[in-house]
């Protein structure tokens, strides 16, 4: 089973990351409003199904990909 | 009687830097300090502990998020749940929050650049094992070196867990942050490094007075238990 885990920072996080990644979109003239960067993280897991392998990847977030206090997380699975 | 040399472990992970400036500081404050290998499952009999700054484990997916993991960290949880001294400078103040032994995050510096300078610093409390030889409001100069310190509280933080704040914030850290400590009061952690300020060779000796003071109740716990 594939899994992909998107994890950003939560609405209201100062991303100053985005902020330059935005920034330097303007200077190539693309009109960008907002930035964010978030990370991607790619899982192969042995799971019953995609139902067992979401609920897992989920205490995987809970537990160490993604910081609660200060990100989110989607997770897809992928098959 | 003789003043026991109360035993301070510091906790070496792959990656620390300042292991052995904190090892140093607290010899010379009349510690015995102890060197702790990241993978020793136990503590030796210790009288505190100080998780040093630098890296840990490539700091890989956010700073002292593996760190969190190794089997010193395992030991050092169960040692503050116990009620012991846990003083975690910098990288260590990381691996405390993600231990989830401080409340808070600590995440890239607002300017997105690493700073490295002195600040100064605000004491906010002074009745703590880690500020007893401060006095409340006390102005405070020491070295930050961080890229990854600006502090974000809960939401239900409470503003007498704040120990330390920036007069001049190096990094956009909520409310001007540099340190928090447990509700219990035994555990603290900061961004600035009282290890690099022990000697006005130094540009500064004010971080003697925190380390001194941990020193001192470090001190009084190893009197308590002889």
């Amino acid at each position: 089973m594939k899994a992909t885990v998107l994890v950003r920072p939560k609405p209201g996080i100062l991303d100053p990351q985005g902020e330059a990644v935005g920034s330097a979109l303007g200077h190539l003239g693309f009109d960008v409003r907002d930035a964010r960067v978030g990370k991607v993280i790619d899982l192969e897991l042995e799971a019953a199904d995609a139902a067992a392998a979401k609920a897992e990847v989920e205490q995987m977030c809970e537990r160490l990909l993604a910081n609660p206090l200060i990100e989110s997380y989607e997770v897809e699975i992928v098959g | 009687m003789a003043r026991p040399q109360p035993r301070i472990g510091v906790v070496t992970y792959p990656g620390a830097q300042d292991d052995r400036d904190a090892l140093w500081a607290l010899g010379a404050l009349d510690a015995d300090a102890v060197p702790v290998w990241h993978e020793e499952q136990e503590l030796p009999d210790l009288d505190a502990v100080v998780l040093p700054g630098g890296f840990s484990y490539g700091d890989y997916l956010r700073c002292g998020a593996i760190a969190r993991f190794s089997p010193a960290t395992a030991a050092v949880r169960e040692f503050a749940e116990a009620g012991g001294l846990v003083l975690g400078i910098c990288n260590g103040f990381q691996i405390l929050c993600e231990a989830g032994l401080l409340p808070g995050a600590l995440v890239r510096n607002e300017s997105l650049r690493f700073v490295c300078r002195d600040v100064r610093l605000t004491v906010e409390r002074n009745d703590l094992p880690f500020t007893g030889r401060c006095t409340a409001g006390q102005r405070l100069v020491m070295p930050v070196k961080h890229g990854d310190g600006r502090y974000l509280a809960p939401p239900d933080l409470d503003e007498s867990q704040v120990v330390l704040r920036y007069l001049d914030n190096p990094n956009g850290s909520v409310d001007g942050i540099a340190g928090v400590c447990n509700e219990a009061g035994n555990v603290m952690g900061l961004m600035p490094h009282p290890e690099h300020a022990v000697d006005p060779l130094l540009g500064s000796d004010h971080g003697a007075l925190l380390l001194a003071s941990l020193v001192d109740a470090a001190r009084e716990r190893a009197l308590a238990t002889i």
